[in-house]
């Protein structure tokens, strides 16, 4: 135990601050009033859903949530089911064989069912293109709220993302 | 020196491996599997092309791996059947069923069931056909699956994805379970099957270094390095020493980065969530090292056909020097704790365990047939340059649990941190990057690359005017998969998450 503390002690704290919105990324007008935003406060929950990627995207996913970005705590966090989430984080492109699956778990989020779309192939910019197997953009199956292009992007822009789909204005909060 | 295979007519190709091609018939492949498998070699890899167009029929093309280095044979078939090398080789079951499900060729398997096909196109339509367009809208098919039933009192089951519960890749696992004890795992996947293969087709050669870099995201150097290979290959040209030992630099750096990024999370679905902050934080730190020297976090595209795009300073040298020493010094306490914490070596000891008689029947590769007690490594055997100068150090245990993939993930670390400081107090001074000449029409070259998470092939031939006829590329968790069905069976539900992790394997690289 004491390894574990001198560790903790020896590292000290590393997060970053946060990166602000940018409106550039929206795809749709905001949808979420002042008030509701006032009411969620920080409190967003996150469902991922890799509809056909080549699994980059959901590695700077996953680095947001280490001690750098710690988007945790800005009260951010992923859950493990679309019921329990209030915006969904794709990665694509979307491939016939998932195309059905990502269809039934918008239908399963609550609203307000916000959805970003990550990276140069969930905005339909990416290598794979649609073709007998690829539907391409997230878009192209289910609402986009906003996208964030890259291959991938860095954790940085994915929490750009994820802080514009709930901010109305364009100097943010 | 080509592997003694009765009656076979070896050609060697000219590559950075050893590897030779062959042609057989129909029944040639199974004598040609019989023999490699009693000499103790494995499958590679089994794809099929349409030769229709040049009057040739359907070919198969199979990769068999002997001691001496890869078999490469090509059978041509006069129907649209051939024989079945499943018994021979279990691995490839599954690269049978996506052969029949994209080109149509079956080979007289019992299992029938789609792979890849699931309810996007029908039964009787085969994309990879050259005369299905890339962009065609096939009408969707049936997409039910017959699970393989599990009866008796007790009995139930528990069905998992394609969307799971973390940020991972899709799949469906289908548990049998008598209370938490699982019976039976049948894996599903190929969900993200994106139709890789025909694109690669509609691409230049030039251009298909982009698609290689991004079939598996955390493997592109692995497969950017075997595209190259493959291509240089078929130009019959070697590349300049440094960027040969740039790229080894790259692929070991692939390497620590996977291997970090795993046990946080091993450490984490152990129950101990310090593992996670502490090995993620070391991770984004080798990251963002790799966007300021190199341009990229994941160095994708760094690797390309000829050689590589980036060079290394002095100053960019010396800052790898000092990561190395700070990550070893930091692994090192990170590998006591993790060694000394009881509650994460309850969990890990003597869980999903992989038996050496099993992973070699299974021809498993890579990092799990090394936990398994078997030494296999494309680094060192047969090893390409600059390996065979590197000298990589092969890690193994024997134990095949959990805690075994744990332990060679940390040695293998240690083991590439010294690599990566042999390459930078060695790196010649050479060119970084030669234009190929041009790969003439019919021209094939494979490439064979230990990825951080198993061997990795590609396999190119040239069409006409520098552009790609087929391209296969092959992730090494085609092999694996059916090893993690086999690791499970005995354990607990809860514990499926850490062993799944522990093996760590690709959807989108065999989804392809």
């Amino acid at each position: 135990m004491h390894k574990i503390l001198l560790q903790i002690a020896r590292v000290g704290i590393k997060t970053e601050p946060a990166p602000p919105p940018d409106e550039a990324l929206r795809r749709a007008a905001a949808r979420m009033s002042e008030e509701m935003l006032q009411l969620l406060g920080r409190a967003l929950a996150i469902r991922h859903v890799d509809a056909g990627s080549c699994n980059a995207c959901e590695l700077e996913i996953h680095a947001t949530n280490n001690p750098y970005y710690n988007l945790e705590g800005l009260g951010i966090k992923f859950v493990a089911s679309p019921r329990h989430a209030d915006m969904l984080l794709v990665t694509g492109p979307v491939s016939r064989n998932m195309e059905e699956a990502l269809r039934r778990t918008y239908e399963a989020t609550p609203e307000p069912k916000l959805v970003v779309a990550i990276g140069d192939c969930g905005c339909g910019k990416g290598i794979f293109g649609e073709n007998y197997a690829s539907c391409g953009a997230v878009s192209n199956v289910i609402p986009v709220d906003v996208a964030v292009p890259g291959c991938p992007p860095d954790p940085a822009a994915i929490m750009r993302a994820i802080l514009t789909a709930v901010t109305t204005t364009a100097k943010g909060r | 020196m080509p592997p003694g295979i009765g009656g076979l007519r070896l050609a060697p190709l000219p590559g950075a491996v050893p590897a030779w091609r062959a042609s057989v018939d129909s029944d040639g492949l199974r004598r040609v599997c019989e023999a490699v498998a009693g000499s103790g070699g494995r499958l590679g890899a089994l794809w099929a092309s349409d030769e229709r167009d040049r009057g040739a029929g359907f070919v198969l093309h199979a990769v068999l791996v002997a001691f001496e280095g890869l078999v490469c044979v090509d059978v041509r078939l006069d129907g649209e059947t051939y024989a079945d090398v499943s018994d021979i080789f279990p691995a490839a079951g599954r690269m049978q069923r996506a052969i029949a499900d994209l080109m149509g060729l079956r080979a007289g398997m019992r299992d029938t069931r789609g792979w890849l096909r699931h309810g996007a196109w029908r039964e009787d339509a085969f994309p990879l056909r050259r005369d299905v367009a890339l962009d065609a809208r096939l009408p969707a098919g049936d997409p039910r699956y017959a699970f393989v039933p599990v009866e008796g009192e007790g009995v139930h089951e528990i069905p998992v994805g394609p969307v799971h519960a973390g940020i991972i890749e899709p799949g469906h696992f289908r548990f049998s379970v008598v209370g938490e004890r699982v019976l039976r795992l049948e894996e599903r996947l190929g969900y993200t099957h994106k139709g890789v293969e025909k694109r690669f087709e509609s691409l230049s050669l030039e251009e298909g270094a982009r698609l290689a870099a991004r079939v598996s995201g955390d493997s592109s150097v692995a497969f950017s390095w075997a595209y190259a290979m493959a291509l240089e290959t078929a130009a019959a040209r070697k590349v300049p020493e440094r960027a040969l030992w740039l790229r080894a630099l790259l692929l070991e750096r692939e390497r620590v980065a996977n291997h970090l990024g795993d046990l946080g999370a091993l450490g984490n679905d152990g129950g101990l969530a310090f593992g996670l902050a502490q090995f993620s934080r070391m991770k984004e730190h080798l990251l963002r090292n790799n966007a300021a020297l190199f341009g990229h976090r994941y160095l994708m595209d760094r690797v390309v056909p000829g050689g590589v795009t980036v060079d290394l300073d002095a100053a960019g040298a010396d800052s790898i020097l000092a990561e190395a020493d700070r990550l070893e010094d930091e692994l090192r306490t990170l590998r006591d704790i993790y060694y000394d914490h009881a509650g994460l070596q309850d969990r890990c000891i003597n869980c999903g365990r992989l038996t050496s008689r099993t992973a070699a029947a299974l021809g498993v590769v890579g990092l799990a047939a090394r936990a398994s007690g078997h030494a296999i490594d494309a680094r060192v055997f047969p090893g390409h340059a600059p390996y065979g100068e590197l000298g990589p150090r092969l890690c193994s245990h024997r134990n095949g649990d959990v805690a075994a993939r744990i332990v060679v993930r940390f040695e293998e670390a240690f083991e590439s941190l010294d690599l990566q400081r042999k390459v930078l107090h060695t790196l010649p001074s050479t060119p970084t990057l030669v234009r190929l000449p041009e790969i003439a029409q019919r021209a094939f070259g494979i490439g064979w690359i230990e990825g951080w998470r198993g061997e990795v092939l590609v396999a190119v031939e040239a069409d006409a005017g520098g552009r790609i006829r087929r391209c296969h590329p092959h992730d090494p968790s085609w092999q694996n998969w059916p090893a993690l069905e086999h690791a499970v069976i005995g354990n607990i539900v809860p514990d499926f998450p850490l062993i799944n992790k522990s093996f760590n394997l690709s959807y989108a690289g065999a989804d392809l």
